[in-house]
């Protein structure tokens, strides 16, 4: 059977998703690209400048990748909304990543603000996917603000910190219907392969792969991580014993 | 409490002899800790850090390459007016300096956007000096309806105003405010202010929170290093910057660090900053304040600023005049200051590239 995440009617073969901020030269973006199969981009509206040919980020995205424009820099739910409008207006589809950031030190979401975002932008026929802080109330609400996907952090983004907030993303990964998309503080391959063995349905990944020495081995590296992560999951792992004994200690009085 | 309220306090604090008693053990130990205090920020700035710069430098590094990426963010100023009823000891616009004067037409505005735009830049610093009765806010506001056609972000570096005031800046399309002290240190504050309102220390200390209350999107605050004993002022900026961060943390905050460059008239720098001392400044700052944006501006050698993009730098000013018209006009007046690194936006691009940094000329959107 082929294994397909379907997200506002598109099947994704491939659940690494990427983030194009923090590049050494747009250039390499390409074979970035290339080397991650990835089939989902995100772009912040912020940097993108239509009217400059070579420096539009747009012109080095692959045509076929299907693109996530993020709100990167709204504080509240309006700046997300009209953000949001910019992205369409300027031809960049109907997806959108929403982020609304009202605290520079840590940069973390804030929940309620993107809740309302959500609802505003799922009526106006977008495909949304929120980036937020794992909750189980927050992402109950998601889902009926009518969300795509919902976008956990595992760490605060660009800290590099790994899947800091893991039990609060399994309990969504229970509960929650909607494709779960750990997006932030992915540092490393292994860190990736951790959450999608767990069951998240994509990981996003930005300055971990932007900001290697070699940043298209890299992005290799992040696509094989993935495919494993997924492939456990798939395959079930047998399940971790606390203990390694071979008899029951406890329990053994029964036979 | 104001941040100068707080300053009031700091001024009990015998801040050499502190500096004095700082040991290796203490230098260490600050250098690697995940959240830094003020304490190790101060332990930073010592004489005894000095020998750790290399270890600053690479978790410097680190922080940046996490926070901001291979990214260096450019901007140009663009010199409205240089008239000027202040007379700050270390400025070419001093109002005892007998230079030609002028404030640019609205055309002349239109103009000079144009040539700039073309360069790719997004970005833009418009400057003036005090004197309302050449530059006023309404004069301002018409400048900002212009350069919103050609630029997608507008920061102002003008004089000190009120919170009104600002709010209609904000939503005429300016995005960011840029406002140093100059130094924190307020008898040499009243020593350099010669005359004219500049000399209201309090008045300019309050601007950044007074744009922060406005609503301002980022607020760029500096002390104009040379001015003042320098470790001082980095100390003094460093508390201010975390001080806006916590009151405003929707706002962008970023410091520059401009050294004292020379210009028309006398003044000497009572206490260079080396170099070194430079450096130190920013790896502490970066240490002490992991998200804030550090500018550097075409007052430094272009060799000096390419080898500080590794360290900390995220904002560049490139092909950068400092006098009025100065982008589409051939020497109609004169400069603020001596510009050192003279190359075009261009080659500035270039010179990032070969650090292995991507030169981003637009983050941000009017929306
Ligand atoms: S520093 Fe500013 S206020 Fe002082 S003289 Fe120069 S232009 Fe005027």
């Amino acid at each position: 059977m082929r294994d397909v995440l379907t997200i506002g009617g598109k099947e994704l073969t491939n659940r690494l998703f990427l983030g194009t901020g923090k590049f050494p030269a747009k250039s390499i973006i390409p074979k970035v690209i290339k080397n991650s199969e990835t089939q989902v981009v995100t772009v912040a509206i912020r940097r993108v400048d239509l009217n400059g040919e070579q420096e539009n980020i747009l012109n080095y995205i692959d045509k076929d990748c299907i693109l996530m424009p993020n709100t990167s820099g709204a504080r509240t739910a309006e700046e997300a909304v009209r953000i949001a409008h910019i992205a369409r207006a300027a031809g960049c589809g109907n997806w959108i990543k929403i982020e609304v950031i009202n605290d520079n030190k840590y940069l973390l979401p804030d929940n309620y603000e993107t809740i309302k975002a959500t609802e505003i932008l799922a009526k106006e026929d977008f495909v949304v996917l929120p980036y937020v802080s794992p909750d189980l109330m927050v992402a109950k609400a998601l889902v009926n603000a009518g969300a795509a996907a919902v976008m956990p952090l595992g760490a605060p983004i660009g800290s590099n910190r790994g899947l800091k907030t893991k039990e609060l993303i399994r309990i969504l990964i229970d509960e929650i219907d909607l494709p779960i998309i750990v997006d932030a503080g992915i540092g490393k391959p292994s860190q990736a392969a951790e959450a999608m063995e767990m069951g998240a349905d994509a990981v996003l990944v930005n300055t971990a792969i932007a900001t290697a020495d070699d940043p298209i081995k890299m992005a290799a590296a992040f696509n094989f991580a993935v495919k494993a992560g997924r492939l456990a999951y798939l395959a079930g792992p047998g399940a971790e014993k606390i203990h390694g004994e071979a008899s029951s200690p406890l329990t053994g009085f029964l036979r | 409490m104001t941040f100068y309220e707080k300053i009031l306090e700091l001024e009990h604090f015998d801040l050499k002899k502190s500096w004095n008693s700082i040991t290796d053990k203490i230098v260490q130990k600050a250098i690697h800790k995940y959240t830094l205090n003020t304490l190790d920020f101060l332990a930073l700035l010592s004489p005894a850090a000095e020998k750790y710069i290399e270890e600053m430098a690479q978790i410097a590094h680190k922080l940046t390459l996490q926070n901001f990426g291979k990214v260096i963010f450019l901007y140009t100023p663009m010199y409205l007016s240089n008239y000027c009823v202040n007379s700050c000891a270390y400025c070419g616009f001093n109002a005892k300096n007998k230079i030609l004067r002028r404030t640019l037409t609205l055309e002349e505005v239109e103009v000079e956007s144009k040539i700039i735009a073309e360069t790719g830049l997004r970005h833009i610093l418009i400057l003036t000096g005090e004197s309302r009765a050449h530059a006023n806010l309404d004069y301002l506001l018409a400048c900002v309806n212009i350069l919103k056609k050609y630029f997608t972000s507008i920061s102002i570096e003008v004089y000190p105003m009120d919170k009104k005031e600002y709010q209609q800046l904000i939503k005429a399309g300016v995005d960011g405010i840029t406002i140093y002290q100059e130094t924190y240190n307020r008898s040499r504050y009243d020593q350099v202010h010669l005359a004219g309102p500049k000399k209201d220390y309090r008045y300019r200390l309050e601007a950044p929170e007074r744009a922060g209350e406005a609503g301002m999107r980022s607020i760029n605050i500096g002390a104009l290093l040379g001015l003042a004993d320098w470790r001082f002022d980095a100390y003094y900026t460093g508390l201010h910057a975390k001080y806006l961060q916590d009151k405003y943390p929707g706002a962008e905050i970023s410091i520059s660090l401009p050294r004292l460059r020379p210009h028309v008239g006398s003044f000497q720098p009572v206490n260079m900053a080396s170099d070194k001392d430079l450096v130190q400044t920013m790896l502490a700052l970066r240490l002490f304040l992991p998200r804030v944006g550090i500018t550097i501006s075409t007052r430094e050698r272009a060799e000096f600023r390419d080898n500080l993009v590794r360290l900390g730098v995220t904002k560049m000013s490139a092909g950068s005049c400092t006098e009025v018209g100065g982008h589409s006009q051939n020497h109609s007046s004169a400069g603020q200051f001596k510009i050192s690194d003279e190359r075009s936006v261009t080659q500035v691009k270039e010179a990032i590239l070969n650090k292995g940094y991507q030169p981003v000329l637009k983050d941000w959107q009017y929306i």
